[in-house]
């Protein structure tokens, strides 16, 4: 039996069907991407050797399971990225405290803070190395000298930006400052946050990236890296697949915490 | 007897790089328990920070503030500030709104979250414990705010243009609602506005401030035949007309 569908449900079911047509369109972008890269190198259009192909790095990825060692360079990477990820909110979050509890001290280190975060950071990469030695400590603090700068000071200047109303009224009930950053800043900063992990997600990935390129025994980075040296390019390819996946996740977990705090705040 | 609030003699500048403004200059203010007292002044004369100073966000520069006859400093009165927006934060429910200046000082106990929800019922909250204040009209809004204010059980109140922020039929309604509910727990309040009508409605005694720096131009006290008259009652009583003239007239010779 036909049912004759209300306004709202029509609505509704067209919204639905905008949805799957978005989703399947997207699919059938990377379909014929794939396909596309896959025939040119069949028909011998792309020279697979330089180009490699779907199906060659298929196969590479299906070598390299075997042997574990593509679940070791992607897990170390990830590890990476994540632990710089961390230390890059921890740091951006209670220095941006810091320099909200201390106008002097904010006073004091702000052209200080401009400069470090202009400053090309990939310079510092040389000299970190000598510092600290080829290994993943220099890559953690090569990826989180990227971001963490300039993530204080969009924190920063977040608090700054808070209504002087709201904090008067902290006051007027007899508060102090530390409740004025309990309860008005970092709540009312939360969007604030959340925009600032979703920048720096991505630049911590591309700053251990950097980082591995450099000084790395093991990582995507590093397989990049050795892979167009030594011409394994199905390698090259395989890891900049695996790093956009990566980089894709990375950011729909970020979206589902915003989602999870849109409701709870 | 000394009255319940007491300032003396109190000036009070702003200091910027570009010069010094004046705000307050020799304002001597008196309020007896449970009387509401209104203070009208143009706009920008100094009014709100009136209030910061007796709430003791400010210091004087000259002058003192007693209350109960001590000093404001050695005083542990507590003192009720509403704010010209209500403030609720969106991310908070209406009751933990409410309840924030308890949470800040440590007093939510279950027997004060009880009082709290006791006057939310009262004041027509009751329903919207859970609610986020986007969901409230403004006049509910403002009355949340009050009960945040009243929450902590404050000795006296200070209004800084409570009702401002919102439309003019609202505005008469929650005037009238917040003034009940004002008189019903007996408080001392000062009121700021600059909205003539307003202060005549409300007020016992209504103090006339001139422009900056704000002096006290003239005192007036208002006196209705019937004592119980609600704010908007009083707006359409006979005496009305001939205070407002008053008060008006008074503004008009000081604000320039």
């Amino acid at each position: 039996m036909r049912h004759e569908m209300t306004a709202q449900e029509e609505y509704l079911h067209q919204r639905k069907m905008r949805k799957i047509r978005i989703t399947v369109l997207r699919l059938l972008l990377l379909l014929l991407l794939l396909g596309v890269w896959e025939l040119t190198a069949r028909l011998g259009i792309l020279n697979d050797f330089i180009f490699s192909s779907p199906s060659r790095m298929a196969m590479c990825l299906m070598d390299m399971m075997k042997d574990g060692s593509i679940l070791m360079h992607t897990g170390i990477t990830l590890l990476e990225t994540l632990v710089s990820f961390l230390l890059v909110m921890v740091l951006g979050v209670s220095c941006a405290i810091g320099l909200w509890a201390s106008p002097m001290a904010s006073a004091v280190l702000e052209p200080y803070l401009v400069m470090l975060n202009s400053l090309p950071k990939s310079a510092l990469a040389p000299v970190l190395i000598v510092w600290l030695g080829a290994n993943p400590t220099t890559i953690i603090v090569a990826a989180v000298s990227i971001s963490v700068f300039g993530s204080m000071m969009t924190l920063y200047t977040g608090f700054r930006s808070a209504d002087p109303d709201l904090i008067k009224l902290i006051y007027t009930l007899g508060g102090h400052k530390t409740d004025v950053l309990k309860r008005v800043l970092l709540p009312g900063n939360i969007p604030t946050i959340i925009s600032n992990m979703k920048v720096n997600i991505g630049l911590c990935l591309v700053g251990v990236i950097i980082g591995e390129f450099l000084a790395a025994q093991a990582g995507l980075g590093y397989l990049i890296i050795y892979g167009s040296q030594v011409f394994k390019m199905d390698w090259v390819m395989l890891s900049i697949v695996i790093l956009c996946i990566m980089a894709m996740v990375l950011y729909q977990i970020i979206q589902v915490l915003e989602k999870w705090c849109k409701k709870r705040f | 007897m000394s009255p319940f609030l007491e300032m003396k003699h109190i000036s009070f500048s702003y200091h910027e790089e570009t010069g010094e403004t004046k705000a307050l200059s020799d304002i001597s203010l008196e309020a007896e328990e449970g009387e509401f007292i209104a203070v009208v002044g143009p706009s920008g004369c100094g009014k709100s920070t009136l209030l910061s100073l007796i709430c003791g966000l400010l210091k004087p520069e000259q002058g003192e503030i007693l209350i109960q006859g001590k000093p404001l400093e050695e005083n542990s009165t507590n003192i009720g500030y509403m704010l010209q927006k209500d403030h609720l934060f969106e991310w908070r429910t209406i009751f933990s709104n409410v309840t924030l200046g308890l949470e800040i000082q440590h007093k939510l106990t279950p027997q004060r979250k009880n009082q709290v929800r006791e006057m939310m019922e009262t004041y027509g909250l009751g329903e919207f414990a859970q609610a986020r204040p986007s969901q409230l009209s403004g006049g509910m809004r403002q009355r949340a705010a009050l009960i945040r204010t009243l929450a902590l059980e404050p000795e006296m109140l200070l209004l800084d243009e409570p009702f401002s922020a919102l439309d003019y039929q609202t505005r008469l309604q929650v005037c009238d609602d917040i003034y009940k509910i004002i008189r019903q727990e007996k408080k001392t309040a000062i009121l700021v506005t600059h909205d003539l009508s307003e202060a005549i409605s409300v007020g016992n005694r209504i103090y006339v401030l001139s422009s900056r720096p704000a002096t006290v131009a003239s005192v007036i006290p208002i006196t209705f035949a019937d004592q119980n008259l609600t704010p908007l009652a009083r707006r359409n009583s006979p005496e009305f007309s001939g205070y407002f003239n008053q008060v008006w007239k008074e503004l008009e010779d000081h604000a320039s």
